[in-house]
């Protein structure tokens, strides 16, 4: 840890008090440029930009040195310089602080609205004093311009049943030339919401903010909580709450894969995929007393024990997801229709996933390791043998080779886990001192969640900050698709699997 | 005359209801090979029952050719259907329209649907329009060359003629004519926008090339579109039953046994090919756009191929 750049820099900027397991550092203006810098020059990752009362904070990771470490910028007149303007990542997250806190960034480019298409009844809702709403503003896309260009507006209603977001396509013919993304139509004000919230309720708050990764928000928020709050987890909790993040990846990735097959009209893939993930489902809810595992996270530990019938129910469904996975991959792979569809299709430069620090399988698909479970260690990740797959060429083949070898992974781990499973409480109460500030890490299916709570002394949320996998990853389909034809994007979008509802939150 | 006409009335009929059933046959065997349940087969009636009791609802600025263009769809279809002799090849109509005249009828119902597709001005109508243009301009002269071949082989372009040369001369095993089976089917995959090159089952409005062209129609008219379309199904599976396997089928001035024997062997043929085409559309994954040219540049090479090795072959 001495070693790190990264907290060089920070050190010479005030510790924040309490603040675990990671440090937080109040910066003034120039080290802020320098984090900034260090950014542009890649020393370390950009993992959240977030907006506060009053003050500015941002994440970063530094992956050599596995450190994480939080810095602050207080501007009480409303203004901060702008990291967007030279680390283009920054730039929805500072563009989302503005709409959310009304904080200024000096400098950004784009100062179009995120989050607010201007039909709340307020403007700035997490600031101090919100000012009142103002009429809706028509929104400004980006222009494209040359000879026979054309627009396609898709969504934010789509025909399947998915979440909605408006996808803007500037098209010549079936060529790509530039796709724009709007998001922020589910908007639900969840950390307006968590603000005075107590923390077990705001745990329940939190494991529905994207259904699908619920266990890893659950383990996120109840890390950085009891971070904040002191507490110390059983060995047993942690073990059981990783198993169940084994079990949502795996149900996520036979979910996605056969998805994915079935947006290239494969529809065997979707119905076999389909069918291993409703046994893991039932596996869950045999073992958990709920499919998706919602609410069994909570902080202090997990909600129920797991008895001998539920094991059993778990080694059940992974034997005969094991047994038949092998046959779907070659099926898969033999597929040379399929393959045509899946090769070259939607290439993310390895360069961009670094600069955006993209994580998940669509980081690993184009070159970039980063695992929270490998890379920021946490319990019982730190005494597991797993592999994290990577690979270099980028394109959707790569990103569903990388769910099928991190599907074996996690059948292996679940495996590992219950033979290994340590006895014990699986709970302690979640009481502890405040005022205190927690950060918490854990790689869901798309990637690494973020969380930073900051508890009061009456053991109530005082801000918190849940940063989803896909704000890093929604700007780099944009790049995937430009010079694809407009009918490869549904494979596209497929391959990447983004979450509209932990983006908008 | 009257028998004559009870017959070709018999068999406008008879492809009109059949029609739905073959599709909810296709899907229903698509449905068990992907483990599912699937739909009754009896499921297209009640769709095509229930959007003929809906209102349509009409784009502001759609002009009388979208209202009109479902009419003219479904009608063209519906007599192009009429022309394939189905059990017997005895069709009061065959004489007035031959092979030719079924791609024109085709031909032009699909002018009219891309059209409308642009009609209402939205990108989807257009991008299918587009795309159905595309897949339509290769099409065609592959499904030409076939017939060139098939009229050559047999002497005439009326599907009647044919069906009886190939029912009752010497034909005997020629290459020709399996090139030109193959490409048949090529076209006819592409023809109804099955997979590989469309999907008919997707909601994936950026993949679509037919859907996307009857995305804005409701109600009747849908319901008029979507009976077209089972009737081309049905149209292209009995062409190439007609040609292929024209087994079964009666001459003119048979009785009533044989008819029925010959409408007994069309709805085994249809089921034959109903099933094979689910077969086929559940091995393969569709393809990119811009893979459809090579397949159809592949269909019409076998059809020229086919009609040069008539030539090649010729017993001067």
């Amino acid at each position: 840890m001495a070693t790190s750049p990264l907290l060089e820099i920070l050190s010479r900027g005030r510790p924040a008090e309490a603040h675990r397991p990671w440090p937080r550092f109040v910066v003034g203006g120039d080290l802020w440029i320098a984090l900034t810098n260090g950014l542009v020059e890649r020393h370390w990752t950009l993992a959240g930009l977030w907006g506060d009362d009053g003050a500015v904070h941002m994440a970063l990771i530094e992956e050599a040195s596995q450190s994480l470490a939080i810095a602050t910028y207080d501007c009480p007149d409303g203004r901060y310089p702008s990291v967007g303007k030279y680390h283009p990542p920054a730039i929805r997250p500072e563009r989302a602080l503005h709409d959310l806190f009304g904080l200024e960034p000096e400098g950004l480019p784009d100062t179009r609205p995120w989050l607010d298409h201007g039909r709340w009844p307020v403007r700035h809702p997490l600031a101090a004093e919100p000012a009142a709403g103002t009429e809706a503003q028509p929104y400004r896309f980006l222009p494209a311009e040359g000879e026979g260009l054309h627009q396609i507006p898709v969504g934010p209603v789509h025909a399947g049943i998915i979440e909605p977001g408006h996808f803007r396509f500037t098209a010549n013919g079936e060529t790509v030339v530039r796709l724009e993304e709007r998001l922020g139509y589910t908007h639900k004000g969840t950390e307006r919401l968590m603000a005075s919230m107590p923390v077990t309720e705001a745990a329940r708050l939190a494991a529905r903010i994207s259904g699908d990764s619920t266990v890893a928000y659950g383990i996120a928020f109840a890390s950085a909580t009891e971070a904040a709050l002191g507490i110390e987890v059983p060995a047993r909790a942690h073990w059981l709450r990783a198993l169940m993040a084994e079990i949502e990846r795996l149900a996520n990735h036979f979910g996605d894969i056969g998805a994915v097959c079935n947006d290239a009209a494969f529809a065997m893939m979707l119905a076999h995929c389909g069918a291993l993930r409703e046994r893991l489902l039932r596996a869950a809810a045999a073992a958990f007393g709920h499919r998706l595992m919602m609410d069994r996270v909570v902080p202090g530990g997990v909600a129920a024990d797991l008895d001998e019938t539920g094991i059993a129910a778990i080694r059940d469904a992974v034997r005969i997801a094991s047994a038949a996975f092998p046959r779907l991959i070659e099926l898969y792979d033999n597929t040379a229709s399929l393959q045509d569809r899946m090769i070259g299709t939607g290439i993310v430069s390895s360069a961009l996933v670094h600069r955006y620090g993209c994580g998940g399988f669509v980081g690993r698909a184009s070159g970039r390791g980063f695992d929270a479970r490998r890379t920021l260690p946490y319990p019982p990740y730190d005494a597991l043998d797993f592999e994290v797959p990577v690979l270099n060429q980028g394109d959707v083949g790569a990103r569903v080779w990388i769910r099928i070898r991190e599907a074996q992974q996690s059948m292996a781990l679940i495996g590992q886990i219950l033979d290994r499973l340590p006895d014990g409480p699986h709970h302690v109460p979640a009481t502890g001192s405040g005022p205190g500030e927690g950060v918490g890490i854990a790689e869901g299916f798309r990637g690494d969640v973020l969380a930073c709570v900051a508890v009061d002394g009456d053991g109530k949320v005082r801000r918190c900050h849940l940063r989803d996998p896909s704000w890093f990853q929604w700007p780099l389909l944009e790049a995937a698709i430009e010079g694809n034809i407009v009918a490869d994007f549904p494979l596209c979008n497929k391959s990447f699997n983004c979450s509209y509802s932990g983006h908008d939150l | 005359m009257i028998a004559d006409l009870a017959i070709q009335g018999a068999q406008m009929a008879l492809v009109l209801l059949l029609a739905p059933l073959l599709t909810g046959f296709v899907r229903k065997v698509k449905a068990r090979l992907t483990r599912r349940r699937g739909a009754s087969v009896l499921q297209p009636y009640r769709d095509l029952l229930r959007l003929l009791r809906k209102d349509v609802v009409m784009a502001e600025n759609a002009s009388w050719l979208f209202g009109a263009v479902p009419y003219l769809v479904f009608a063209s279809t519906w007599v192009a259907a009429a022309l394939v002799p189905t059990f017997g090849t005895n069709l009061m109509f065959s004489w007035s329209a031959d092979l030719i005249a079924i791609v024109a009828l085709l031909g032009s119902g699909r002018f009219f649907l891309a059209l409308a597709g642009m009609d209402v001005g939205t990108s989807f109508g257009g991008i299918g329009s587009s795309r159905e243009a595309m897949i339509a301009t290769l099409a065609e002269p592959a499904m030409l060359m076939i017939v060139f071949t098939l009229a050559l082989v047999a002497g005439s372009t009326q599907l009647s003629t044919v069906a009886d040369h190939m029912l009752h001369s010497d034909v005997g095993l020629r290459v020709s004519l399996g090139l030109a089976l193959i490409a048949l089917v090529m076209v006819a995959i592409a023809e109804n926008g099955r997979i590989p090159i469309d999907n008919p089952a997707t909601h994936l409005e950026l993949t679509m090339v037919h859907e996307a062209m009857v995305l804005e129609y409701s109600g009747r008219h849908l319901a008029l579109i979507e009976a077209a379309a089972s009737l081309k199904l049905l149209l292209y599976l009995s062409l190439i039953a007609c040609v292929f396997t024209p087994w079964g089928m009666t001459r003119p001035g048979e009785t009533v046994v044989p008819l029925l024997i010959g409408a007994g062997a069309f709805v085994g043929k249809l089921a034959i090919g109903g099933f094979l085409l689910a077969l086929f559309e559940t091995a393969i994954a569709k393809m990119r756009v811009f893979r459809v040219p090579d397949f159809l540049g592949a269909a019409l090479m076998l059809g020229l191929l086919g009609t040069l090795l008539l030539f090649v072959s010729q017993r001067w």
